[in-house]
């Protein structure tokens, strides 16, 4: 019996730790997807964005950030943070072999390993809306408030068994703890950033600014699916038994349709409105669709989740021009797909979970958005007036693969856009 | 001597460089260009925006050829690189006043 424990304890750290690091993996996707999307003088540079927060990320995280978002069974229902510093001790076999509830099923590093990846996932969102404009250290000192403080008291008040927990809430993955925290905290920067030159005319008509990369794309967006598996995948928490091994096949195929719903949606969507298969609006339909399921990925059907990611993937376009028409400037539509279609993720829910009702979600669709959303307007406007955040405009002509990073990303590709 | 500049469509850099070589042209120079002449643009869509692309790329092809040679390089060139469509491109000759082979040190027509 007891090496059965052991093994069962053994299997579900493994498949904590695998599941991690198929989200650390989702690093690369959104380095890849990011570096896709914008111009070959800004490559360089938001390619050493993403390295550096994610590494900032899991710094930041493991100083102070999970014990912030993870304080214990003491502070069930709470609003108000607990700060502590560094990770605690791993768990000891006597506890292990007691038994019962309380006892550990896996191992407590595995739970941070899985942890940190989420957070580092989170403040990539950021990193694409404010690309080609941003000064680099700005980013990362945002990156530094945003990993240790913001996202962490958000992720404690539901994740960490705060008050939106106690009140119901339903976030199973992080349509809303990750994908609309990072979009909110997005969305802020952007508006005290500004719009890239000469991306909105004088009569607001929108001027494209065209990735460099669509392979890069293409293949960020593939990682970031298969990601995703680890994503919603390793939510679930176990696998080592009979429900949560069947929880977590579920889980998998409605994560898989949900994303394949969203492309077929947003490919559909751009050929009726515009007759062209923009191929970068299908990208941002699969994953549309996949945040559009992260809320609840266990319980529909595959049919249902496969809907979800459609109605996903059709929100995704619409919000991508509406933001254009509002001259919110975002080079990858990283708002539109994790913000707006967060909150989608969260509303509908109750739709296949009982456990959830409109009320509670649209409690946590404010709850987050508004703690998000000002506690970042705060910082980026503090970093603002003290450092500022933009190029200057001759940075942001010449690239700020120049400015920034001192490299080019294509260097034998001479011309300059 | 003359030199013959020639703007053609870039996927007609073969057919050119074959017509050239059976009348005996032994050299050229290509470059990568962008232009317009009545063949207007086209336009491209990117996420939902329009913009008109004015500058279609085109090939343009130097070579420096003996006065007697000038005829038949310029039907060589016309032949190929003409489909009769908008874009074909066109044909600059101006006057070489002088050339030489950095190996060799000739000049004239020698040298080309």
């Amino acid at each position: 019996m007891e090496q059965l424990a052991e093994l069962s304890y053994a299997l579900d750290t493994f498949y904590f730790l695998m599941a991690g690091a198929l989200v650390m993996w989702m690093a690369a996707g959104f380095a890849m997807l990011e570096a896709g999307l914008v111009r070959a003088k800004n490559t360089a540079e938001i390619l050493t964005k993403n390295v550096a927060l994610y590494a900032l990320a899991c710094i930041m995280f493991m100083f102070v950030g999970y014990n912030i978002m993870y304080p214990g069974g003491d502070y069930e229902g709470g609003f108000m943070p607990v700060i502590s510093f560094l990770l605690g001790a791993e768990n000891d076999a006597a506890t292990f072999a007691a038994g019962g509830d309380d006892a550990p099923y896996y191992s407590a590093r595995s739970d941070f390993f899985f942890q940190v990846v989420f957070v580092a996932a989170g403040m990539s969102i950021v990193s694409g809306a404010v690309a080609e404009r941003m000064k680099l250290w700005a980013f990362l000192l945002f990156a530094a408030v945003f990993t240790s403080l913001i996202y962490p008291i958000q992720g404690f008040w539901k994740w960490g068994g705060g008050w939106l927990n106690a009140a119901g809430f339903q976030d199973f993955a992080g349509s809303g703890v990750v994908h609309m925290c990072g979009a909110s905290a997005a969305l802020a920067g952007v508006i005290l950033l500004g719009a890239r030159k000469g991306k909105y005319g004088a009569n607001g008509s929108v001027i494209p600014i065209p990735g460099a990369n669509m392979p890069l794309a293409t293949l960020g967006t593939f990682i970031l699916w298969m990601g995703w598996f680890g994503f919603n995948g390793g939510s679930q928490l176990a696998v080592a038994n009979f429900d949560d091994a069947n929880a977590v096949a579920a889980i998998f195929v409605n994560t898989n349709m949900a994303a394949a719903g969203g492309v077929v949606a947003a490919l559909l969507t751009v050929r009726l409105i515009w007759g062209k298969a923009d191929l970068t609006m299908a990208l941002n339909g699969a994953l549309a669709g996949l945040v559009a399921i992260t809320a609840e990925p266990l319980a529909p059907s595959p049919l249902l989740a496969t809907c979800i990611g459609a109605v996903g993937g059709i929100l995704v376009v619409f919000s991508i021009t509406s933001l254009d028409r509002m001259k919110i400037d975002d080079p990858v539509g990283a708002i539109s797909v994790h913000g707006v279609v967060g909150v989608l993720g969260l509303m509908v829910v109750p739709l296949s979970n009982s456990d959830a009702t409109f009320a509670t979600q649209a409690l946590g669709v404010g709850a987050i958005f508004a703690w998000t959303f000002i506690t970042s307007l705060v910082v980026w406007g503090i970093i603002k007036m003290v450092f500022g955040i933009r190029v200057t405009e001759e940075e942001e002509y010449e690239g700020v693969d120049i400015s920034e990073c001192g490299i080019e990303a294509y260097p034998e590709f001479a011309s300059r856009n | 001597m003359k030199l013959v500049t020639a703007i053609i469509k870039p996927f007609k850099l073969e057919e050119v460089r074959e017509a050239l070589s059976t009348i005996g042209v032994q050299g050229m120079t290509v470059s990568e260009v962008k232009g317009f002449g009545r063949q207007k643009g086209h336009t491209e869509l990117y996420r939902g925006a329009e913009y008109v692309v004015d500058f279609i790329p085109k090939t343009k092809i130097e070579i420096g050829i003996d006065d007697a040679q000038l005829d038949a390089v310029i039907e060589a060139i016309t032949g190929a690189a003409g489909s009769g469509k908008i874009g074909d491109g066109k044909i600059f000759v101006t006057e070489l006043e002088r050339a030489v082979r950095i190996r060799t040190n000739e000049n004239g027509p020698t040298a080309l």
